[in-house]
């Protein structure tokens, strides 16, 4: 693993927050610490490196915060989806497959994403450290199918075209809003609501 | 008959207003809370029960009985309710428009049920990938404390309770109400036997309930308005109000609040444009969420859309979460990804469910094809029912009955897309 940094430490913003969360467990149970301090530590790694994923030496930082044999880290931090154990490209492109997704049109998200990212498919990063592809299990928008989550944002109500569009914004260094990439107000039919509409 | 806009609990699912707590008291929330909760917990938990409300995560369990199970009496450990919002399974989004939209509905509602089950405390567990909905309601706890809605003497009530998120990291096992409790702990989420039940031994080992958010998000109207109103919509034993997402191959994928029990296409026609290419377009439906099995448009004609109607034809409401697919889908492939989901998401602790989930994801990838023997339909049929039922959750469940659903009403594609593999392949070995 030569992506293996030699140290970590937990910097004044991952401190802040950390400060936070460990109030929120009772005394004696901080072990339920170790999903959100995992989070920092990604967070940070992304901030820092611009890659946000979790390295061995940093489970170990947190290991020892939390009072926690690092075994126990380690089988949480690898039982997760969401924790990247390996160095990730700047832009994490997670498409959604499911079923709900599939039906209208997530093979389309999919090949646009190879095509403007310069990406083979899922699992790959671009050989300019812009992106990783990965394919997601449903992400809970499925009436504004077809999604694909960058990092974190939602972009959803996709095709092939305004994925692409997405794609090239991000190379531009521009960060699109995420929502319906065709202007629907959150999960309400196309064209606005036809409930909820007195007042 | 259709819901009006006044009998529907979730005024901003669209998030047209504001979520915050001035617009949210607008809404009518945080309203005459300390009194519902003065009432005691006996009165709350009859309300609730005489409201018929059943859960809304899928399993449909009556919610007023659930909490009765929590004991009345305290041995020294505190008392937990914990609000399921790991949303995750396929065909559900429901929760994500409560929290990011209506947060003050459920932060309320985790009070006074909290107060109902002698809770001192609360804990949210959202799925990790509602990152931005987790931000909101966030905020929205806080807001609540710094209003004295959270805290000591929790909305003026004279009940103390206190209220945490807590972010998941993907992983749809999670939504298992014991599984969630190991996350919750530190640990990997992999399901507890039962018993001992949550309410017994649940989070750190304390008496627990394990709640939907879209189940507690809906009782502060209930005890507002009235068991009695919440049980006048839908038939008996599937009364209430429900949110559903329509989606797949509709004209216009929504959630909407509706009535429990209306028929499946008059919510389809209403609500969401009909379906793509018109009602006789339809293939089948998966009405409520990727475990609960499809559903053939003859059914679909006249189905209504709550627990028992469904169960009646060997599916489920489930969350609500129902998939459209009309002629152009693909039935066989459009299950194969649903079993490669439950693949993906098997914990690995049962052996029926890690190696099953597996084996079956390997022979629908083969059924896509028609890379098969039509004896091997039947094989297929006989492990999902050696699978079924015999692990500590129901993620296999839910895994083998989408594909036992398949077989049970489209068989007959099966063994065509066999025959035209067998026909192609046959042609090309004699030319």
């Amino acid at each position: 693993m030569s992506d293996e940094p030699t140290s970590f430490a937990f910097d004044a913003e991952a401190e802040a927050a950390i400060a936070k969360i460990i109030p929120r467990y009772p005394e004696g149970k901080q072990a339920s610490a170790v999903i959100p301090l995992l989070y920092q530590v990604q967070y940070q790694m992304g901030r820092q490196t611009g890659s946000a994923w979790v390295p061995r030496i940093a489970m170990d930082v947190v290991a020892e915060r939390l009072g926690m044999a690092p075994i126990r880290v380690y089988e949480v931090a690898s039982f997760y989806f969401m924790f990247n154990l390996k160095k990730m490209g700047r832009y994490h492109l997670q498409v959604c497959g499911t079923t709900p997704c599939w039906l209208r049109g997530s093979d389309e998200v999919l090949r646009a994403c190879r095509d403007a990212g310069g990406l083979k498919g899922y699992g790959d990063s671009s050989a300019d450290g812009l992106f990783t592809l990965s394919e997601v299990e449903c992400m809970g928008a499925c009436v504004n199918a077809p999604m694909l989550c960058i990092d974190e944002d939602y972009h959803e109500d996709l095709n092939y075209e305004r994925t692409v569009a997405l794609i090239e914004a991000l190379k531009r260094g521009e960060r699109p809003a995420p929502g319906s990439s065709i202007g629907r107000q959150t999960s309400a039919p196309e064209g606005g609501p036809i409930v909820l509409v007195e007042g | 008959m259709a819901l009006s806009d006044k009998d529907r609990i979730f005024t901003n699912l669209y998030g047209t207003k504001p979520w915050n707590l001035a617009a949210a008291r607008m809404r009518g929330d945080w309203d005459g809370t300390a009194g519902i909760i003065q009432k005691g917990r006996d009165w709350i938990v009859n309300e609730m029960k005489e409201s018929g409300l059943r859960g809304r995560g899928g399993a449909g369990f009556p919610t007023g009985m659930k909490w009765s199970f929590m004991p009345k009496a305290t041995d020294g450990r505190p008392c937990y309710l914990v609000v399921n919002a790991d949303e995750s399974e396929p065909g559900t989004c429901k929760d994500r428009d409560i929290i990011r939209h209506d947060p003050h509905k459920l932060i309320e509602g985790c009070l006074i049920a909290g107060s109902a089950m002698g809770a001192s405390a609360g804990y949210i567990y959202i799925r990790g990938e509602y990152a931005y909905e987790a931000k909101i309601l966030q905020a929205a706890i806080d807001e609540a404390y710094d209003a004295g809605l959270l805290g000591k003497n929790a909305a003026g009530s004279g009940y103390d309770y206190e209220l945490y998120l807590h972010r998941g990291a993907g992983a749809y096992i999670c939504g298992e109400e014991t599984a969630l409790i190991e996350s919750l702990e530190g640990k990997k989420g992999m399901p507890r036997m039962k018993p001992p039940f949550p309410a017994a031994v649940g989070l750190y080992g304390c008496p627990t309930t394990v709640n939907n958010v879209e189940t507690i998000a809906v009782a502060p109207t209930i005890l507002r308005r009235g068991a009695s109103w919440f049980a006048g919509f839908g038939r008996a034993k599937n009364s209430g109000t429900k949110i559903f997402c329509l989606q797949g191959h509709v004209n216009k994928p929504c959630n909407v609040e509706e009535e429990m029990s209306m028929p499946l296409r008059e919510l389809i026609d209403r609500h969401a444009g009909g379906v793509r290419g018109g009602w006789d377009n339809l293939l089948a439906v998966i009405p409520g969420g990727s475990s609960t099995p499809m559903i053939p448009k003859s059914v679909c004609d006249d189905v209504l859309m709550d627990f028992d109607a469904l169960r009646e034809h060997k599916t489920g409401l489930g969350t609500a979460g129902v998939i459209v697919m009309d002629k152009s889908t693909d039935l066989i492939k459009a299950i194969q990804r649903l079993s490669a989901f439950y693949k993906h998401e098997s914990c690995g602790q049962c052996t029926p469910c890690r190696e099953g989930m597996g084996w079956v994801n390997r022979v629908m990838l083969r059924m896509v094809e028609g890379r098969a023997e039509i004896a091997e339909i039947d094989v297929l049929e006989q492990v999902t029912r050696q699978i079924e039922g015999h692990t500590i959750c129901a993620l296999a469940d839910g895994g083998v009955w989408p594909v036992q659903g398949l077989i049970r009403h489209f068989r007959p594609l099966m063994e065509e897309r066999i025959a035209a593999y067998k026909a192609a392949h046959t042609a090309m070995a004699a030319e």
